[in-house]
């Protein structure tokens, strides 16, 4: 049997996916044993040109994580899923828009206002900006053009499965990887690598009838590490969102963050939370529980942390 | 053209629903603006429930269940006055005025109170014009052109029998 051709690419991303790839550690060689590896820019020395001059379908799996911010990951997008097989969103950011995807509560002009011109550490009194071209003495200089909206990969190509974490469990990996080569893969569209049951259903610590007393951070209280969290009343997005990492965060004492995204069903991940925690503090009057909750400093970006992209609202109304 | 507000109305079945039932009944006049949806409870309303119907073109959201004390589930609508500021901050962030999302809570014999909300709703729903979605290309879940156009056919299809209707009374 020929080896299977295995591409990954970083479009808007932070890296974490890659080094989640590499966090196979040894096992990184059963990969290599049943794949070569035709295009991985954080490790190899592929080019964009290289994966050009492929025929049409020639890779067998591409995982893409990253969000599509600028033009270049959606050249990227289009180019990939051209030329492979089958492509699959890898980690929160081509799931869901992930962290990145936070972006879309701002404009382009108020990102660019704050990287660029102002902020503190910044001198920039040219008010030079990114420009799509730059003439220099040695000919012409470009930049892909950053967009106004992130927007999650398949809104922009079609995606044969969602692979999520923020980022995805090696372990998930490794079995999703040997699913692939197993030729075991589910119907097109499924979220693969991670389970169907909520981050509760699965949690080992203790659980009685939840009622939030009200609700403290991390940076001024330390929970116990046996109770429920959001018992406790520290915010945990367990509620609404898949099991399959494995409880990292529940694990390090903090609460889940919701970076595999929500269980089959849900409508909106971030609202499956804000509902399901904010009708269990204890207020029995309409005073009391809008003040409980207005100890939530900033719900949509804490509720749709990782998923404003693919929320129904999708960016700030501008 | 003028703007007419597009207003989906959760009602409570066993308060505001029967209040609006009242204003009907007692022939009160008011805007024919909000587009009613009867539920058992008002803590039966998720929040995806409003965050989908703005997303799908309301340019408001009227909630509306019994006083707190007089639910039929006992405490039922506790749940949505826990839910509903932490909701109304969340829509603020994605740009959504929160004027265009009102919770009131009227009793099945306030069909005047009914009336009276919804007239004053619906102008301040005029008042901040139409809801302006910033999807800048991409289609909101469930929202596709597609599906956007059999609602205006199935408007047009049933402005005629409205008319004889009216021509019968």
């Amino acid at each position: 049997m020929p080896k299977l051709k295995i591409a990954s690419y970083w479009a808007s991303a932070c890296g974490g996916c890659d080094v989640a790839l590499l966090d196979l550690h040894e096992r990184i060689v059963d990969v290599a044993n049943a794949a070569d590896i035709v295009f991985w820019p954080i490790a190899t020395d592929f080019k964009y040109a290289d994966v050009e001059r492929m025929p049409d379908q020639n890779i067998d799996v591409t995982f893409f994580n990253g969000a599509v911010r600028n033009s270049e990951n959606e050249h990227l997008a289009h180019l990939l899923r051209k030329k492979s097989k089958v492509l699959v969103a890898f980690g929160s950011c081509a799931h869901m828009g992930g962290v990145v995807g936070l972006g879309n509560l701002f404009s382009r002009k108020e990102i660019f206002d704050a990287a660029y011109t102002n902020n503190l550490s910044t001198e920039n009194a040219g008010l030079t900006m990114p420009n799509l071209e730059t003439k220099v003495p040695e000919g012409k200089l470009t930049l892909p053009e950053f967009y106004n909206t992130v927007k999650k990969l398949d809104q922009v190509v079609d995606v044969d499965y969602y692979l999520p974490g923020c980022p995805p469990n090696p372990n998930r990996i490794f079995e999703v990887f040997g699913a692939i080569v197993a030729g075991k893969l589910p119907p097109k569209g499924s979220v693969v690598g991670a389970s169907e049951q909520t981050q509760c259903e699965k949690c080992e610590r203790k659980k009685s009838e939840k009622k939030i007393p009200g609700f403290k951070r991390l940076a001024t209280a330390q929970p116990d590490a046996e109770t429920c969290l959001l018992e406790q009343g520290f915010l945990c997005m367990g509620v609404a969102t898949r099991a399959g990492c494995e409880h990292r965060c529940q694990k390090s004492n903090t609460g889940c963050r919701g970076c595999y995204g929500p269980p089959p069903g849900v409508y909106d991940q971030g609202l499956k939370a804000l509902s399901a925690i904010a009708s269990v503090v204890d207020a029995d009057d309409e005073a009391t529980a809008k003040a409980m909750v207005d100890a939530i400093p900033d719900p949509a970006r804490y509720f749709n942390r990782f998923s404003i992209a693919a929320s129904p609202l999708h960016r700030r109304s501008v | 053209m003028t703007f007419e507000p597009k207003i989906v109305g959760f009602l409570c079945n066993w308060c505001t629903y029967t209040g609006a039932d009242l204003a009907g009944t007692a022939r009160i006049k008011y805007a024919p603006n909000v587009r009613i949806i009867r539920i058992m409870c008002s803590g039966r309303v998720d929040p995806a429930f409003i965050v989908k119907a703005f997303a799908e073109g309301a340019d408001g959201v009227l909630m509306g269940g019994c006083h707190p004390g007089d639910c039929h589930y006992i405490n039922g609508n506790f749940k949505t006055f826990r839910r509903m500021p932490l909701l109304k901050r969340y829509l603020q962030q994605y740009g959504i005025d929160e004027k265009r999302f009102r919770l009131e809570w009227v009793s099945a014999s306030e069909g005047d109170r009914f009336a009276a909300i919804v007239n004053e709703f619906t102008e301040t729903v005029r008042a901040l014009g139409p809801m302006q979605i910033g999807h800048e290309g991409v289609v909101a879940p469930q929202a596709t052109e597609g599906t956007a156009k059999p609602v205006q056919d199935h408007v047009k299809h049933h402005a005629e029998p409205r008319k004889s209707v009216q021509a019968t009374v």
